[in-house]
């Protein structure tokens, strides 16, 4: 269940795209509750979820 | 205004959005004049004007989407080795597994993001992405289609698809940090 912070930092964007498995989202809990740096990575990715949600429907006038 | 005038005003914007999803100027150029033709062809489907644009975008995403089934064979993907992914990784992260640098705390930007100089900002790093990766990515996030209608598209599978999306997403993300967020810690 011990994931590094870059296979973390991968599944936290390949959650932008497709369902994780059961083991992985538990394994993920696990690591963010315990690390500094993954959390500020997630925000990080919600934030630009957010953002391309805005710029879906950007008009530049 | 006549509605040729008030089309006419929005033709670069439609072009921008046009380049950026099919990276080839004369295919913006028809995905633009199909568009302009649908509208003139039944003005009165828009109803207010200001969602004008909105409307037009709406058509807009058709007719790229048609462009990109007609030219199949030539948008198939071609392969983005040497894209530079494993020097994005190498910079994130130690052989370890953890961060180089931790990642920056990006604050509360909901206010931000509604700017225009943010969205121009992320409009660029979009099109800095390696076209094929780009085309996956605007699918994706622009044009909201679901992974299965891609790689159906696009004729990929969905490790393809899924790989070449988490590529994308990573160089957005170094490209914000760089060019956006970055900002005010360099300052």
């Amino acid at each position: 269940m011990r994931r590094t912070c870059k296979e973390v930092a991968a599944l936290l964007i390949a959650r932008e795209d497709k369902p994780l498995p059961v083991l992985e989202r538990a394994a993920l809990q696990l690591h963010l509750a315990a690390c500094a740096a993954c959390p500020v990575f997630e925000r990080q990715v919600l934030t630009m979820r957010n953002a391309f949600r805005r710029w879906r429907s950007y008009t530049d006038d | 205004m006549t509605i040729e005038h008030e089309l006419a005003q929005h033709r670069g914007y439609l072009m921008r959005f046009a380049r950026l999803q099919l990276r080839n100027d004369a295919w913006a150029e028809d995905a633009v004049s199909d568009t302009m033709l649908a509208a003139l062809a039944k003005p009165q489907s828009f109803g207010n004007r200001s969602q004008l644009k909105t409307w037009l975008v709406g058509i807009l995403k058709h007719k790229v989407l048609d462009i990109l089934r007609q030219r199949r064979r030539e948008v198939a993907l071609t392969d983005d080795e040497g894209d530079g992914s494993e020097e994005l990784d190498a910079l994130m992260f130690k052989a370890d597994g953890h961060f180089q640098q931790a990642p920056a705390d990006w604050g509360n930007p909901e206010q931000e993001l509604e700017s225009r100089q943010f969205l121009a900002v992320l409009d660029a790093c979009a099109g800095k992405l390696p076209a094929a990766m780009g085309r996956v990515f605007l699918m994706r996030e622009w044009l909201e289609l679901d992974s299965e209608e891609i790689c159906k598209e696009l004729g990929l599978t969905p490790t393809h698809l899924y790989v070449q999306l988490h590529r994308a997403r990573l160089r957005l993300r170094e490209c914000l940090e760089l060019h956006w967020f970055g900002r005010v810690a360099a300052q």
